[in-house]
């Protein structure tokens, strides 16, 4: 059944977006990113100009982000002062991003940053998460090797300690606001919500346990990516409501059963899984960045 | 003087022989939710006062041009060992459709002046000023959008695809892609003997959203923080909805 988009201005089968809606909601659901390193890229190659898929998909990402973490919130999952904390982070960071990105912008070539960034990012967090996941496999099948202590560094000397229960840490907020920021710096350039680099930061950096990640991941991702929908509503009006709720209504269901799939699943091979994921993405960036591309022009909306 | 002023005017606008009276299928197309392309008819008659002149036979051409719209075309090339958007050309006025229909191939019922005059085919409805100095082959970049958009279905060369019949009724048949732009699309019938264009025919037909469409494009740009506003709205109850759904399924 075909569509007509009233922002995008173009033509498409509804029922390929509900579908991809529902896959990335279900990885949404299962490794607590938002999905929209995945999605957008899908988008522009379906035809949606990038500038609407990319408001839109912030919108997308808050419905399936929220369906998510009224799973999670059941589960007593969500470290909400955790939460709270990266959050204060991620906007002062965004609001930053958002200068540098027009600063880019204004220099051009800012599309190709975004791909290096992404290639870049992508890169070293798969890899690293790959190896990490690996080992942790490979410890869990020799139960005679000795467990891993708790490490106590210099991330501990911090002042402003406080206390986050459920992910049953007492650290210094210095750590969480400082990943917050740079996790909303990234995510302003690069246009997304930025989970793929926050789970991965909140399991090694602060130490959280990986299924109290996911459900906190999803928690700030809501407020970033909304906030994002509405500067893209009111600035640029490229929101488009109609493929906004086709990809939704997917996206919630996903979000749901992927829920429940994460938490059948151990926390290194949902790790691992993920690292999986964000190698593919990587590597089909790089590729398309390294190969020959098949039509070498293309054709840009406004004459400059 | 009034003499002199009156073949004056005579002269500039000569009485055609040969005139067309138009018919469309539509002169309207409705953008709604569920718009999947349009064909639109045209077809007309060719009035004339005195019998139908000999020598070269008469051609018909049909030109549907929709708004016109500034674009970059962009070239990559490999710099670093990468892929990269290089060379950009800025194209002052693109259509963002075009379709040219023609009784015949369009060298032989068109010629290239006429062409030149009343931009009829493809590159000459496509208007650029000038590339920057140090690209020396800016004929690639509209011969790259061409290729482009016909691809897209968005440009039509549909040659012989106009009907002529007894030299008086023609008709023809554009499809219209689902991917339209709002606006008016200028239609154009020209009749054409030995090339030469001796008359011009000129219809808009209106494309516009309709409805939800409509609506939903009209909030955006009036009212954009309430649209942004409602867009979140959805999005919570969407996703609040699913949850609750899926509790009760778990009973």
């Amino acid at each position: 059944m075909q569509i007509y988009l009233p922002i995008a201005e173009v033509s498409v089968n509804a029922f390929l977006l509900l579908g991809l809606g529902g896959i990335v909601g279900v990885l949404s659901g299962m490794f607590g990113v938002g999905g929209g390193f995945l999605m957008t890229p899908l988008l522009f190659f379906i035809g949606i100009p990038p500038a609407v898929a990319v408001a839109t998909e912030a919108n997308q990402i808050v419905a399936s982000s929220f369906s998510g973490v009224l799973a999670h919130l059941r589960r007593r999952t969500v470290d909400l002062r955790m939460g709270t904390v990266l959050l204060i982070g991620g906007l002062i960071g965004a609001a930053v991003g958002v200068v540098i990105f027009n600063y880019l912008k204004a220099l051009g070539q800012v599309d190709l940053l975004v791909k290096l960034c992404y290639v870049l990012f992508l890169g070293v967090v798969g890899s690293l998460m790959f190896v990490e996941s690996l080992n942790a496999i490979r410890r869990s099948k020799n139960p005679a090797a000795k467990p891993k202590r708790k490490k106590h560094n210099w991330i501990h000397a911090l002042p402003f300690k406080m206390k986050f229960r459920v992910s049953g840490l007492y650290i210094s907020v210095i750590p969480p606001i400082v990943v917050g920021i740079t996790v909303g710096i990234l995510a302003a350039i690069m246009g997304v919500g930025g989970g793929f680099i926050m789970v991965p930061a909140m399991i090694y950096l602060l130490g959280m346990p990986t299924k109290v990640v996911v459900g906190t991941s999803l928690f700030q991702i809501i407020f970033v990516t909304a906030f994002t929908t509405l500067l893209h509503a009111t600035t640029n009006f490229t929101v488009d409501v109609v493929l906004a709720v086709l990809l939704l209504l997917g996206g919630v269901i996903g979000a749901q059963i992927g829920t429940q799939i994460g938490v059948k699943m151990k926390a290194e091979q949902l790790r691992i899984l993920l690292a999986i994921m964000v190698l593919a993405v990587c590597g089909k960036l790089a590729f398309d960045l390294l190969v020959m591309p098949s039509e070498l022009y293309s054709i840009g909306f406004e004459g400059h | 003087m009034l003499r002199l002023a009156l073949a004056f005017l005579l002269l500039v606008t000569p009485v055609s022989a040969e005139e067309v009276v138009l018919g469309l299928s539509q002169d309207e197309v409705a953008i709604n939710a569920t718009f999947d392309g349009d064909d639109i008819l045209i077809f007309g008659a060719v009035k004339r006062e005195k019998p139908i002149p000999n020598g070269d036979p008469l051609e018909v051409i049909v030109a549907v041009a929709g708004p016109l719209e500034p674009l970059t075309v962009r070239r990559k090339d490999k710099r670093l060992g990468i892929w990269i958007n290089v060379d950009a050309v800025v194209i002052d006025e693109a259509p963002s459709f075009y379709a040219v229909a023609s009784t015949g191939p369009i060298e032989e019922v068109l010629s290239n002046t006429e062409d030149l005059r009343h931009k009829i085919t493809i590159n000459r409805a496509i208007r650029f000023v000038g590339a920057p100095e140090q690209i020396t082959d800016s004929g690639k970049f509209t011969e790259a959008l061409i290729r482009i958009r016909k691809e897209a279905e968005l440009y039509q060369t549909l040659e012989n695809n106009v009907e002529l019949a007894q030299q008086t009724l023609f008709r023809t048949q554009i499809n219209m892609p689902a991917n339209l732009v709002e606006g008016g699309y200028k239609t154009r019938i020209f009749l054409t003997r030995g090339g030469e264009v001796i008359n011009t025919y000129e219809r808009i037909i209106d494309v516009r959203k309709v409805g939800l469409e409509r609506w939903l494009y009209n909030m955006a740009h009036d009212t954009p923080l309430l649209y942004g506003l409602m867009s979140l709205a959805i999005a919570i109850a969407a996703g609040w909805g699913a949850s609750a759904v899926f509790r009760m399924i778990k009973g």
